[in-house]
């Protein structure tokens, strides 16, 4: 039985098996209700993606180097700093964070009224880093003999565990849509295995005036993956809507705010029902026939 | 058409039959008979390979059933039309689909008046819009039949047909079968109803086999 002769309209083959009562709306009622989940799992794995080449992007070709020396010698030390760094290859630009912005990086901890000048704050060199980068451990090298309160932070230890969160969680997304998958396989299979059994008397009678396997099977096949298609649909629009609605990031900010679908990614979650219908025609398939064997 | 070469059949360790030979050759009209239990519809159920032998081989037209894939026991079933005592149908769908169902799942299209005819011929042209459990028993014995023989079968079975029939209307299966037998279709009818058999052998040459001891043969002069 080709896919293709799944959707051929075969009237006949559709009448004689007889509506087959609850297993209709648990069919389309799992594959919906599914396809609803799988649309905030694919969400949630898309905005781990962005998140991570976000983190990514915003740390990667940056690094800082903390220059912690005694007050008379900082502004040396700085110059040294910066007329190494200008001579390091792979360094695109580098500066001195102003007194002003190390304030205002450290206002939301500290509060407006930071007293910098009473503080042992160490200053902070931003390195945008070119293409090809530069070599690091060279640079910490260089730095040792020349500077040596100067510290090389290329972020590494932040963005590593960052870019680790994000994979696992895009993962995550990945893992649950398989497991919904499955699940749905699953519920489909119970269905059309209690339909096939509910239907064992017509199924004898079919076999006995000399209907094939493939037959019998494409009843009740088209008959389930059109009621998945058609729920999944249903699901996955409830769910688009679902996301459209969640607060924009705009508007309120943070991780989860930003659980959404951008641009061409809205196209993603219409791929759901197709697939709900591809799991549905497999798993009908496979109990059919087996069922069929069983059965006569 | 339809042979038996040293068949057995056994389950739940008893053996039901036993060495069967047997031919039924082409046009032939065979009944079947034994008491109750003897392994009738057991051996009917061989003919059409719903039972496999559990020994020897059973051909069906000239291939061991045990080479047959499920696919060809379909299509060796659409050259055999089957009628049981206890006939069944697709209770939603009205008597016409019921028996035109053979044709419906081979994807050939009935004509219309030639499914009228055959409802006629059995006598139920004015049911044809009726749903089965709407029928009485000689009416879906009539239907099963008309629906047995609607693909222009090779061989026609029937298991007890008239066992729930009165006389009357077993008379009148008995002659629809054997004008179908005149027509060139090898019948096998299996009955225990004596008086039918006599009937039969009044109009048509008909062999008549007893099962007994698990074994088939030739019935003689006593029936």
């Amino acid at each position: 039985m080709s896919r293709l002769s799944l959707f051929r309209r075969d009237g006949q083959s559709d009448r004689v098996v007889p509506p087959s009562g609850h297993t209709a709306w648990l069919t389309s009622f799992t594959a919906g209700a599914m396809a609803f989940l799988a649309v905030f799992a694919l969400a949630l794995s898309l905005a781990a993606g962005r998140l991570a080449d976000r983190w990514s992007d915003a740390l990667e070709r940056t690094a800082t180097i903390r220059l912690a020396a005694p007050e008379d010698q900082k502004d040396v030390q700085t110059k040294a700093v910066l007329d190494i760094l200008a001579t390091t290859t792979g360094v695109a630009s580098a500066r001195a964070l102003s007194d002003e912005e190390q304030r205002a990086l450290l206002e939301p901890w500290f509060g407006p009224d930071l007293p910098l000048d009473a503080l042992p704050l160490p200053r902070l060199i931003e390195i945008t880093e070119g293409d090809p980068g530069y070599d690091g451990e060279g640079l910490r090298q260089r730095l040792a003999a020349e500077a040596p309160g100067a510290v090389l932070d290329d972020h590494t230890r932040w963005r590593r565990p960052l870019a680790v969160a994000a994979s696992r969680l895009r993962l995550l997304g990945l893992l649950s849509i398989a497991l919904i998958g499955t699940a749905t396989a699953a519920m489909i299979t119970l269905a059309a295995s209690a339909a096939l059994a509910a239907n064992a008397q017509v199924i004898k009678v079919l076999r006995l005036v000399g209907a094939r396997d493939s037959y019998i099977a494409r009843a009740f096949v088209r008959r389930f993956t059109l009621r998945a298609l058609g729920g999944a649909a249903i699901g996955t629009v409830l769910g688009m809507i679902g996301i459209a609605l969640l607060p924009s990031t705009d508007t309120a900010g943070g991780f989860l705010t930003g659980l959404g679908f951008e641009g061409m990614g809205w196209l993603w979650p219409l791929t759901l029902p197709p697939l709900a219908a591809v799991v549905a025609f497999l798993a009908t398939r496979a109990a059919a026939f087996r069922k069929l064997r069983e059965l006569t | 058409m339809i042979a038996f070469d040293n068949v057995a059949y056994s389950y739940g360790g008893g053996e039901l039959l036993s060495e069967i030979s047997l031919r039924l050759a082409p046009g032939s009209f065979h009944f079947l008979t034994g008491p109750s239990g003897a392994g009738k519809s057991t051996f009917l159920k061989l003919c059409y390979a719903e039972l496999l032998p559990t020994a020897g081989r059973v051909t069906l037209f000239d291939r061991e059933v045990r080479s047959l894939t499920r696919d060809d026991i379909a299509l060796s079933r659409r050259r055999i039309g089957v009628v049981h005592q206890d006939c069944q149908f697709l209770d939603h769908l009205p008597l016409a689909a019921n028996v035109s169902l053979p044709l419906t799942v081979a994807g050939r299209s009935s004509e219309a008046q030639d499914l009228t005819d055959l409802l006629g011929w059995v006598g139920l042209g004015q049911l044809a819009s009726a749903l089965p459990p709407q029928l009485s028993g000689g009416e879906r014995q009539r239907a099963a039949l008309a629906r047995a023989i609607i693909m222009g079968p090779d061989v026609i079975l029937a298991d007890e047909p008239t066992g729930n029939l009165d006389w009357e209307m077993s008379l009148r299966l008995l002659t629809l079968l054997v004008e179908l037998n005149r027509m060139g279709k090898t019948v096998l009818i299996a009955t225990h109803d004596l008086n039918l058999i006599r009937q039969a052998k009044s109009q048509i040459a008909a062999r008549v086999l007893r099962i007994s001891k698990r074994r088939i043969q030739l019935a003689g002069a006593d029936l």
